[in-house]
């Protein structure tokens, strides 16, 4: 047996957190724990590259499997990584330490606790993307809701409560169904084991209600139309860190979930419910963006054009093409950038002003010109400007859908014009304009971590945008095989 | 007289009872020696009964009225620990409301003893008679703080109500009796055709009796007064450990004597489950005091655990099994955590009274945290497994409706016990408690968070432990 490479990737945020518990949390010690803590994701995080280079490109098959029994003749504890989950465990162990080192200013109280849960989300999250059975992908992506809930709760803002009880019960309410839907899987096939699933194929009489129950689940941690509501309270309430964790990788977990359970499952189903998936999206990107147009709050602003972000996702995804789902991914992995970039954007002027009202600012491009610059970078990267990841992502999206159904392509389209009219109207009200606000003289431009921070986010995203080359060799296969095996299935039933 | 061996246990608590009884009459101030005492002989039971009984096949002695098996050694021990554990960690309380007198073990004691009869009982006037010795301890154990007109009240309402389900109870084993012939619980098994719609009355009263003793929907109403009234050591001891005796009887009495007829009974048990998991989530959203509350969420959670019972298959009595087991620990914790909420000598049951308890007692509020997200069953705790298995054996069985609006009820649960975690973390702090526990107290509490937190880590143990259990 290798070295358990994955495993410690669970578990190494967890050894952090425990390590933090026990140390004593004073106004003294805050940058010591502050330091534990980014050692720990840090360390987490060259894991995670190392992984990626050892990674074998060539193979759809799962790598770095371990498996070992858990609940004896039920359960086996088994974890691996293909092409489409190992970029989500990057993007994970990539933006946590972002996320620690930008605490800074914006946890005033409890730092030692807020840290201990942004670790022990760390492991939920990777332990949801690497798990190849579905009861231990079900753990992981349930407990994920208690360190998240109180994320928001403690550390949100004046209506963090409602926020914090919406967005878990709203979560819960969609994963119970497919927890029923696991254990009937368990009934009818006798296994858990997702790489024995694929083999053994559901009977397709059962796979319309199956996939709807795990939908259920997915839609709203997605969130797609009707029960995205959660989203932009969840947002708006939680601290900066806390949305940046929310908007880069939890929602990816639903993006993930799709591809690997709905069409890697229920191929029959995917087929059926593939209109259904498409007009949601649709809905999605048109509305929801028109919506992020009227709003006056930056946060909901961005948790909006997430929604709408996110709806490109489900739409390609469903494309069930090559291109449509490396484009999802790409989008996924570019979203997770860009909106936890444009996140702390917002965080940075929200410490220094206390507002998040877009009317607020105006005319800051001279009295902070280093934010402006890195502001415009990830504004222009959501609104998919060639030369940025967000344009690789939905081109592929695009084109694939076209291939598919023109008119939800059409649709789609107009969905990207939208998103680029309140992208830069955004960044034309926030930036540019008449200073009215003499406050804002005083602001301070950006510090040294905070340009650390954002250029961190900001070069993957260029680079990737002219270069996706490394992203698409990595899932090329896996997506290559997950679509035989679709087609395979779909005819054999 | 073969195999009397088998009643050991039994034998010498009720032996055990009777010396101390008359050593606390006659010695003048020896409550602490009874307590210490009373630990000790619920300790040498629980080991008597490990020792004899637990590698026993499954024998019958007594004229087959009574029955030895893996199930009723392990509920016995179950019953023996938990007890062992409310006795020892109620006695600050006790002090505290100048109660701490030589009837508390005893009674204790002698309700255990009753609770052991019944869950070995194969007969339904042993089954009677073991109810009747536990309800009357415990019709007392309810007044025992007799200065306050809550507790008063609790025991007579208790007494009054828990009578009546005794009379129904009655009336169906006398109905049973009747269309059979016989009481035991093997020989009526063959005794009667599945025409005999009467039997069925028999039984639907024996189920009212026992749903009543497990404070079960519709018969709950009870539980939430009774509960509140009764000193917070005791409602500790009626969430938990009748429970287990009475859940042990619900077993033996619909799935020995009357499997064949599950047609007629598993509807009825059906809706109960459905009823106490929905009715209990619901009514506890509105509750202002944490013992009322608990009232609730315990008529939920054997909601869960009649889910389990109406499979009609092992695995169903397994999962109940289990998911009782893991309650206990679970209220055993939450019991812990309540009896901490002291200051000045006084004690705090309102939800409001945990208010921003996270800023002065971190540790504390944290194993609230784990045991109150484990009762809402959100996994990685110990309390998403013991559903998870409830559901696993009702969706075997293609109860699919049970298992659906049971886990909707659980996201109604979790609503409230949200609340409480709202109440801890989101909100201003009070005063702060005292901080001078017992060390039991703190090793109860410390022992039940940490089962919860890593029983996923080894959730084969209890499994194994379960799995022996073999009644079909």
């Amino acid at each position: 047996m290798n070295f358990p490479i994955l495993s410690s990737l669970i578990l190494l945020p967890s050894i952090g957190a425990l390590f933090l518990f026990f140390t004593k949390s004073s106004n003294d010690n805050k940058i010591t724990v502050k330091y534990v803590a980014l050692f720990t994701s840090l360390v987490n995080f060259f894991l995670s590259v190392y992984l990626w280079f050892l990674f074998d490109q060539n193979t759809s098959a799962f790598q770095f499997v371990e498996d070992r029994i858990w609940i004896e003749g039920f359960i086996n504890y088994k974890v691996g990584v293909d092409g489409i989950s190992i970029l989500f465990i990057i993007l994970t162990t990539f933006i946590t330490p972002l996320c620690i080192i930008s605490v800074n200013n914006s946890i005033k109280s409890r730092l030692n606790e807020f840290l201990i849960a942004i670790l022990i989300m760390e492991t939920f999250m990777i332990g949801v993307f690497c798990s190849l059975d579905l009861v231990i992908f079900y753990l992981f992506f349930e407990a994920g809701l208690i360190p998240m809930f109180l994320i928001i709760g403690i550390w949100g803002g004046t209506r963090r409560v409602y926020s914090a009880f919406k967005f878990f019960l709203f979560t819960l309410l969609g994963s119970v169904l497919m927890l029923v839907a696991i254990i009937s899987i368990y009934w009818i096939t006798g296994t858990t084991d997702f790489i024995k699933l694929y083999e053994l194929g559901i009977d397709a009489k059962f796979q319309n209600l199956l996939w709807l129950a795990f939908f259920s689940s997915f839609a709203v941690k997605t969130p797609m139309w009707p029960v995205h509501t959660w989203l932009p309270d969840a947002h708006v309430e939680a601290p900066t860190a806390g949305s940046v964790l929310l908007a880069a990788i939890l929602l990816k977990m639903a993006g993930y979930g799709f591809i690997r359970f709905s069409l890697g499952l229920f191929p029959v189903a995917s087929e059926i419910f593939t209109p259904l998936i498409y007009t949601l999206s649709v809905i999605a990107i048109i509305f929801t963006s028109l919506i992020a147009l009227m709003q006056e709050d930056m946060k909901k602003l961005i948790a909006y054009s997430s929604v709408a972000h996110m709806g490109f996702v489900t739409l390609g995804i469903f494309t069930i093409q090559q291109q449509g789902i490396e484009g999802s991914i790409i989008q996924m992995i570019s979203h997770g950038l860009v909106s936890a970039a444009l996140f702390l954007c917002v965080g940075v002027v929200y410490d220094r002003m206390h507002s998040r009202l877009i009317n607020t600012y105006g005319g800051i491009v001279t009295i902070v010109p280093k934010y402006a610059v890195l502001f415009m970078i990830f504004t222009l990267s959501a609104l998919g400007l060639p030369g940025t990841s967000g344009f690789v992502g939905e081109f592929l999206i695009l084109m694939a859908a076209f291939k598919d159904n023109f008119l939800v392509a059409v649709l789609a389209s107009l969905g990207v014009i939208i998103g680029a009219a309140y992208m830069l109207w955004l960044y034309k009200r926030v930036i540019f304009g008449k200073l009215v606000n003499s406050d804002l003289k005083k602001m301070l431009d950006l510090n040294r971590s905070e340009i650390f921070t954002l250029a961190c986010l900001a070069a993957p995203t260029l680079y990737f945008g002219f270069y996706p080359d490394p992203l698409i060799n990595t899932i090329e296969v896996s997506i290559t095989d997950l679509i035989d095996k679709y087609n395979y299935n779909l005819v054999k039933k | 007289m073969n195999n009397i061996e088998l009643v050991f246990p039994e034998i010498f608590l009720a032996l055990s009872i009777m010396f101390l009884l008359i050593l606390g009459v006659f010695k003048k101030e020896s409550s602490k020696i009874i307590q210490n005492a009373s630990l000790l002989v619920l300790l040498i039971t629980a080991v008597i009964t490990f020792n004899e009984t637990i590698s026993v096949d499954q024998t019958v002695i007594f004229n087959s009225s009574i029955i030895i098996d893996y199930l009723s050694s392990f509920m016995k021990i179950i019953t023996l620990l938990a007890a062992f554990i409310v006795l020892i960690i109620s006695s600050n309380y006790l002090r505290t409301f100048k109660i701490f007198k030589i009837e508390y073990p005893i009674l204790i004691l002698s309700s255990v003893l009753g609770m052991m009869i019944m869950i070995s009982s194969n007969d339904l006037i042993v089954f009677y008679m073991g109810l009747e010795l536990q309800s009357l301890a415990l019709y007392v154990l309810a007044t025992f703080n007799r200065d306050q007109i809550k507790s008063s009240e609790a025991g007579l309402k208790y007494f009054v109500l828990s009578a009546l389900s005794s009379g129904l109870l009655l009336y169906g084993c006398s109905l049973i009796y009747g269309f059979t012939g016989t009481t035991n619980f093997n020989l009526i098994a063959g005794q009667f055709d599945n025409s005999d719609y009467a039997l069925t009355f028999g039984i639907v009263f024996v189920l009212v009796g026992l749903a009543f003793k497990i404070s079960a929907v519709p018969f709950h109403m009870w539980a939430p007064d009774v509960y509140e009234g009764s000193p917070t050591s005791v409602t500790l001891f009626f969430t938990m450990v009748p429970k287990i005796a009475a859940l042990t009887v619900f077993i033996r009495f619909l799935y020995v004597p009357f499997l064949e007829l599950i047609d007629q009974w598993q509807l009825i048990l059906v809706f109960i489950s459905i009823a106490s998991m929905l009715f209990g989530a619901i009514a506890a959203i509105g509750q202002k005091n944490l013992k009322r509350l608990i009232a609730y969420s315990s008529i939920s959670h054997i909601g869960y655990a009649l889910a389990g019972l109406a499979t009609g298959s092992n695995d169903g009595i397994q999962s109940s099994v289990l998911y009782i087991t893991i309650y206990i620990v679970m209220n055993l914790g939450f019991f812990s955590c309540l009896l901490m909420m002291k200051r000045n000598n006084v004690y705090y049951e309102k939800i409001d009274d945990l208010s921003g308890l996270s800023k002065n007692h971190p540790l504390l509020s944290l194993s609230l945290l784990i045991i109150l997200f484990s009762l809402a069953g959100i996994p990685p705790l110990a309390g998403f497994f013991a559903k998870f298995y409830i559901f696993k054996s009702v969706i075997e069985q293609s109860m699919y409706f049970l298992a659906i609006v049971g886990l909707l009820s659980t996201v109604v649960a979790a609503f409230y016990y949200l609340r409480i975690i709202k109440i801890m973390y989101f909100d201003e702090e009070k005063e702060s408690y005292d901080k001078d526990h017992s060390l039991w107290l703190k090793f109860s509490l410390a022992a039940s968070t940490l089962i919860i937190l890593i029983y996923f880590i080894f959730p084969s143990q209890l499994v194994d432990a379960v799995s022996k259990i073999n009644i079909i």
